[in-house]
């Protein structure tokens, strides 16, 4: 091989990498088809859960426990991948997950077609840097031309209609359709209540999804409050306040501890009382105070022995302790209270305030939750998840978590494009026209890269159970023929292409954010010609 | 050539199965574990042996079954999880969810080898749940507000839930002590309240429920045996020598006479912390946690009766028997409720003694003592009435019933055939698949208790296509019976989660196209033994 030996003055050769026979290296072509193979590979398991008909895949962790999801960013994710352009695959849906929150399967179906495409260039001789640049070129064109079919959308509080539907489209896909017009009002009234217009933001922080096993998914509910899984301190106080006043405290029920290191000696019986008397004392004091700002109600970041949590039974003041820092943070929000570090600075103002703080308890078990409802504040939101099995549970966590994102997306952009491949086919068309006019190599990778958007489509229709080409075919044609770039493939057998009738929306910034993202990566891939792999791994590949 | 190798993008040692394997192998699994359970299904249901390094167990509760089996197949790992909520969320039903799942997972075998899409399958199915719940909820009887029928309800619900299990000997008089000790919670549904001793001996007839609360402790010594008019006083708090909370705080000292002053001083502090306690009028002191012998010696001077370590349970339950609540600081004696009773004292049951307090204020507890010759007897009825009470409780909230042996399953099969029926287009296959398998249930019963199923669920499914909706099985004779007169009546709650539970939990089998399994985590070598 070339590179790895070289010759000194005299003739004597010199090893420029060490152990050369004992690692592994692909250059070239090969690596180029190696890696288009892995791609392939990987969007293969994915194409099959694409769409509204898609199906599921069933993921055993190492240590056995089971997740069944339809989400591609989550199969990726938890798939054992070694290969390192896998590895590549599953950081390209990461990203469209946490840029966009959904189309993570699509893109990684768009990212394979891609290299598949570019594959069949590479064996015509055209070198990788110019079929990366035709495609750099016809994601232009595509980008163009999506937001030329996009339309404008009105995002406001009243209309509630519309985006229902788009958090339908998203959650078409997920087992949670079973009570699908449920989940998707409540997505969007979850979104309406914290999303801020004028900013056009939405604070994830204030949406909290909580799941619990057991009940049923239509059980599944918004709470306008909190969801702490938490109990009341001590058994006897009451389980159901209404009208409370919330103190937030995080410090603990103790004797202060000064941070400086300090140490105290009891020398003689007399500092043994006295150190008595300042500990009763101190308990009644910490108490009192919070008593006389007229809370009926402290949360607590730390805990408290028994005797601090039986002077409060004895004040009447109900407390919860243990509550973790983040929730300490959405119960400041939604109640309007602020957190209190000492009990000195508690005041009368600085309580938070809810209509009603209840005890939940669920099925036969001593499980117990407290809610935290009606308050001040109705921005922070809990969305409260019920399902037969605990698997259920987490793909709703993950279809909700979703479907708040493309709602929340839509505030901060309002342009949408329709669904069901529609905008696929569209920009296909679009990247083929333009490639007509274009001189040079790239006019072929464009012409790939009309094929590659194809996919989508192909593979929705492959999983409703239509011919897909013919299918395909079909719409094509008629999108040219109707001038109608909201034709798509008709999923859930309605009888109408028509995406607009159907009411299929999905986002423009995620299609576009697909079409970036599944680009820069084949061109990442396509610009890779030399692998090597270290000496232990290759202890490691059979 | 590299090419021509294939690609591994898996680690070593992961796997993956697609498509039509993959659905093979999840079939396999839940028809198994179906197939396990489903001989415990109904009054003449058998037992199963679980042997575990613990020692043996004999049951026929469904969600302890599939607890204790070790199990590798992802699919049958769903629903061992269905049935572990089923008896979290309404306690009974464990077994019935379980082959309810397993036989949809059955009959959607013979569709998909049909190949109908699977995602037709479960649009069929998910209209078939629908109308399956409609005609449950349409069928399902309230007598919530009739006090005497609601009782008899209850009666009938224990006495089917028992009629599965080990107790069906004496499920009238469990039935009996199941629904008196419910009705005592007073809607509260709180099972914490209600105290299963278990004692071996005497056989399970002598089991009895007991009207005031058996504490399974020790009265210290020379206290008095016996109290009547008893206050008691229920704590939590040390008894041994109370710390100081005072953060960095020690003791130094330079003489052995300082020591012995600090002794006393700390003697002077436990004896004013029982004289408080004393002067809060009690006569008897609880106490979750540990009494030394200084304090547990001047409680006895004080005539005062201590009762030790009773656990934190006990303490919650003595406080809602009592009426008491818990205490921990003992400085302000007028605003601390007292609990009361009339006697307490010490029973013998079998060889042990137990403390028993009698004529309790507040009826909302009760223990249940049983009694049985072996552990394994005990266990099974001790699950055999938590079953039980569970379902009572849930009947006591949703009050609404139906009708058991079977009647149920043929009423919703009935209906979700006449749906299909009703349906052009290929979901209707999978509706009629849906109904068969709510059929078989039934036929599972009348398997099990060795009767001929296909004539007895035919001759059902006649009755119930003419619309005599309240026949079922009556396994006393093997032949259809009208459950009203037979009184077989099972919780409405519990079918519909059984129903829903089930066919979630299939649906999403279903939907699996793909098994990804990652390479199991490399265990630590055991270094513990060289």
């Amino acid at each position: 091989m070339s590179g790895s030996l070289a010759f000194d003055e005299y003739g004597r050769p010199f090893i420029i990498i060490r152990d050369q026979e004992r690692k592994s290296r692909l250059t070239g072509i090969e690596a180029h088809k190696s890696h288009i193979m892995a791609a392939k590979a990987v969007a293969g398991v994915l194409r099959t859960s694409l769409g509204p008909k898609g199906l599921d895949k069933l993921l055993v962790s190492p240590d056995g426990d089971i997740t069944v999801t339809n989400d591609g960013a989550t199969i990726l994710k938890q798939m054992d991948v070694q290969h390192q352009i896998a590895k590549l695959m599953v950081q390209l849906s990461q990203s469209q997950d946490d840029e966009i929150g959904d189309g993570t399967t699509g893109v990684v179906v768009l990212a394979g077609a891609l290299l598949e495409q570019a594959e069949k260039l590479l064996d015509r001789g055209i070198h990788p840097i110019r079929v990366a640049d035709g495609y750099e070129m016809a994601a232009t064109v595509a980008c163009e031309h999506l937001e030329k079919i996009s339309e404008g959308f009105k995002v406001t509080p009243k209309d509630r209609e519309d985006l229902i539907r788009l958090a339908m489209t998203t959650l078409g896909s997920k087992i949670v359709n079973r009570c699908h017009r449920q989940m998707a009002e409540i997505a969007v009234d979850a979104i309406m209540s914290v999303a801020d217009f004028d900013r056009k933001d939405v604070d994830f922080e204030l949406i909290k999804v909580e799941g619990k096993v057991g009940g049923k998914m239509e059980d599944t509910m918004l709470i306008k409050g909190v969801i702490i899984d938490k109990d009341m301190s001590h058994p006897q106080m009451p389980k159901n306040i209404k009208d409370a006043k919330i103190a937030i405290l995080t410090c603990p029920f103790e004797p202060p501890k000064p941070k400086t290191k300090h140490g105290l000696e009891v020398k003689s019986v007399e500092d043994y009382r006295k150190l008595r008397e300042y500990e009763l004392q101190k308990f009644e004091t910490m108490v009192k105070q919070v008593k006389d700002t007229g809370a009926n109600l402290v949360i607590c970041q730390w805990g408290f022995d028994d005797e601090a949590n039986h002077l409060l039974l004895q004040r009447k003041l109900p407390a919860v302790r243990w509550v973790g820092g983040p929730e300490i943070e959405l119960i400041a929000i939604a109640t309007g209270g602020r957190i209190v570090p000492r009990f000195e600075e508690l005041t009368k103002e600085k309580l938070g305030t809810a209509g009603t703080v209840r005890e939940l308890s669920f099925g036969t078990t001593k499980e117990k939750m407290l809610v935290i409802e009606d308050c001040n504040n109705s921005r922070a939101v809990t969305i409260f998840i019920r399902g037969g099995n605990k698997m259920i549970v987490e793909e709703g966590k993950r279809s909700i978590h979703d479907a708040l994102c493309v709602i929340r997306n839509l505030v901060k952009d309002s342009r949408i494009v329709y669904g069901g491949g529609a905008p696929e086919i569209s920009c296909s068309l679009a990247v083929a026209e333009a490639a007509k006019k274009i001189s040079t190599l790239e006019q072929y990778a464009m012409k790939s890269f009309s094929e590659a958007l194809e996919s989508v489509p192909l593979a929705l229709a492959e999983n409703s159970g239509f011919a897909p080409i013919h299918t395909l075919a079909d719409i094509k044609s008629r999108q040219i023929k109707e001038k109608n770039p909201r034709l798509g493939i008709d999923c859930l057998n309605k009888g109408t292409n028509d995406m607009k009738t159907q009411s299929v929306i999905e986002t423009l910034s995620s299609k576009r954010a697909q079409i970036l993202l599944a680009v820069q990566l084949t061109k990442m891939i396509l610009k890779i010609d030399d692998v090597r792999g270290s000496a232990d791994q290759v202890k490691k590949m059979p | 050539m590299v090419s021509l190798n294939p690609v591994q993008i898996f680690n070593a040692g992961a796997e993956e199965e697609k498509a039509e394997t993959a659905r093979l192998s999840s079939f396999v699994g839940a028809i198994a574990i179906g197939d396990l359970v489903k001989s415990t299904l109904g009054p003449k249901g058998m037992d199963k042996i679980l042997q575990s390094s613990g020692g043996i167990q004999v049951t026929n509760d469904g969600a302890t079954i599939l607890k204790s089996i070790g199990i590798d197949n992802p699919a049958a790992k769903i629903l061992v999880d269905i049935s572990k909520v089923q008896d979290d969320e309404v306690g009974d039903g464990t077994t019935s969810v379980v082959v309810l799942a397993s036989e949809l997972l059955r009959e959607s075998e013979a569709l998909i080898s049909q190949k109908i899409h699977p995602q037709t399958i479960i649009t069929g199915w998910r209209k078939a749940t629908d109308e399956a719940r409609r005609a449950l909820q349409s069928f399902a009887r309230d007598n919530g507000n009739n006090e005497a029928k609601f009782r008899e309800d209850l009666m009938n619900i224990a006495r089917t839930t028992l009629s599965s299990k080990i107790l069906t000997q004496y499920k009238d008089y469990f039935s009996k002590l199941a629904v008196d000790a419910v009705l005592r919670l007073k809607g509260s549904g709180n099972l914490d309240a209600i105290h299963l001793i278990k004692k071996s001996g005497g056989g399970l007839q002598d089991s009895y429920l007991d009207e005031g609360f058996l504490l399974d402790k020790k009265i210290g010594v020379n206290q008095p045996k016996r109290i009547e008019n008893a206050k008691i006083l229920v704590a939590n708090t040390p008894m041994d020598t109370d710390k100081i909370k005072v953060f960095g705080s020690k003791v130094k000292v330079d003489a052995v006479s300082k020591v012995a002053e600090l002794e006393l001083a700390e003697k002077e502090k436990m004896r004013d912390k029982v004289n408080k306690i004393i002067k809060h009028g009690c006569n008897v002191f609880i106490n979750r946690q540990l009494i030394y012998n200084y304090p547990e010696q001047l409680f006895a001077d004080a005539g005062v009766m201590a009762i030790e370590h009773a656990d934190f349970e006990g303490v919650e339950r003595l406080a809602l028997v009592t009426g008491g609540e818990i205490v921990s600081t003992f400085d302000a004696p007028e605003s601390v409720r007292l609990g009361k009773c009339k006697l307490i004292e010490e029973v013998m049951i079998g060889e042990d003694k137990l403390i028993k307090f009698s004529g309790v204020e507040m009826g909302e507890a009760c223990t249940i003592v049983l009694r049985g010759a072996t552990k394994q007897i005990l266990d099974e009825a001790e699950r055999s009435l938590h079953d039980a009470l569970c379902v009572l409780t849930q009947t006591v909230k949703e009050t609404k019933t139906v009708f058991g042996g079977g009647s149920a399953e043929m009423l919703m099969a009935d209906a979700v055939s006449k749906l299909a029926a009703k349906t052009p287009g290929k979901e209707a296959v999978a509706m009629e698949a849906y109904a068969k398998a709510l059929r078989m249930l039934p036929t599972t019963i009348a398997d099990n208790a060795g009767y001929d199923s296909a004539q007895l669920v035919s001759e059902l499914r006649a009755l119930h296509t003419a619309g005599k909706h309240t026949m079922g099985l009556n396994m006393k004779e093997g032949e259809v019976g009208d459950m009203e007169k037979l009184g077989i009546t099972e919780s409405f709650q519990v079918k519909r989660q059984v129903l829903m539970s089930a066919s979630e939990a299939a649906e999403m089998i279903l939907r699996v196209d793909d098994i990804i399994k990652a390479a199991p985590r490399p265990r630590q070598p055991d270094h513990r033994h060289h």
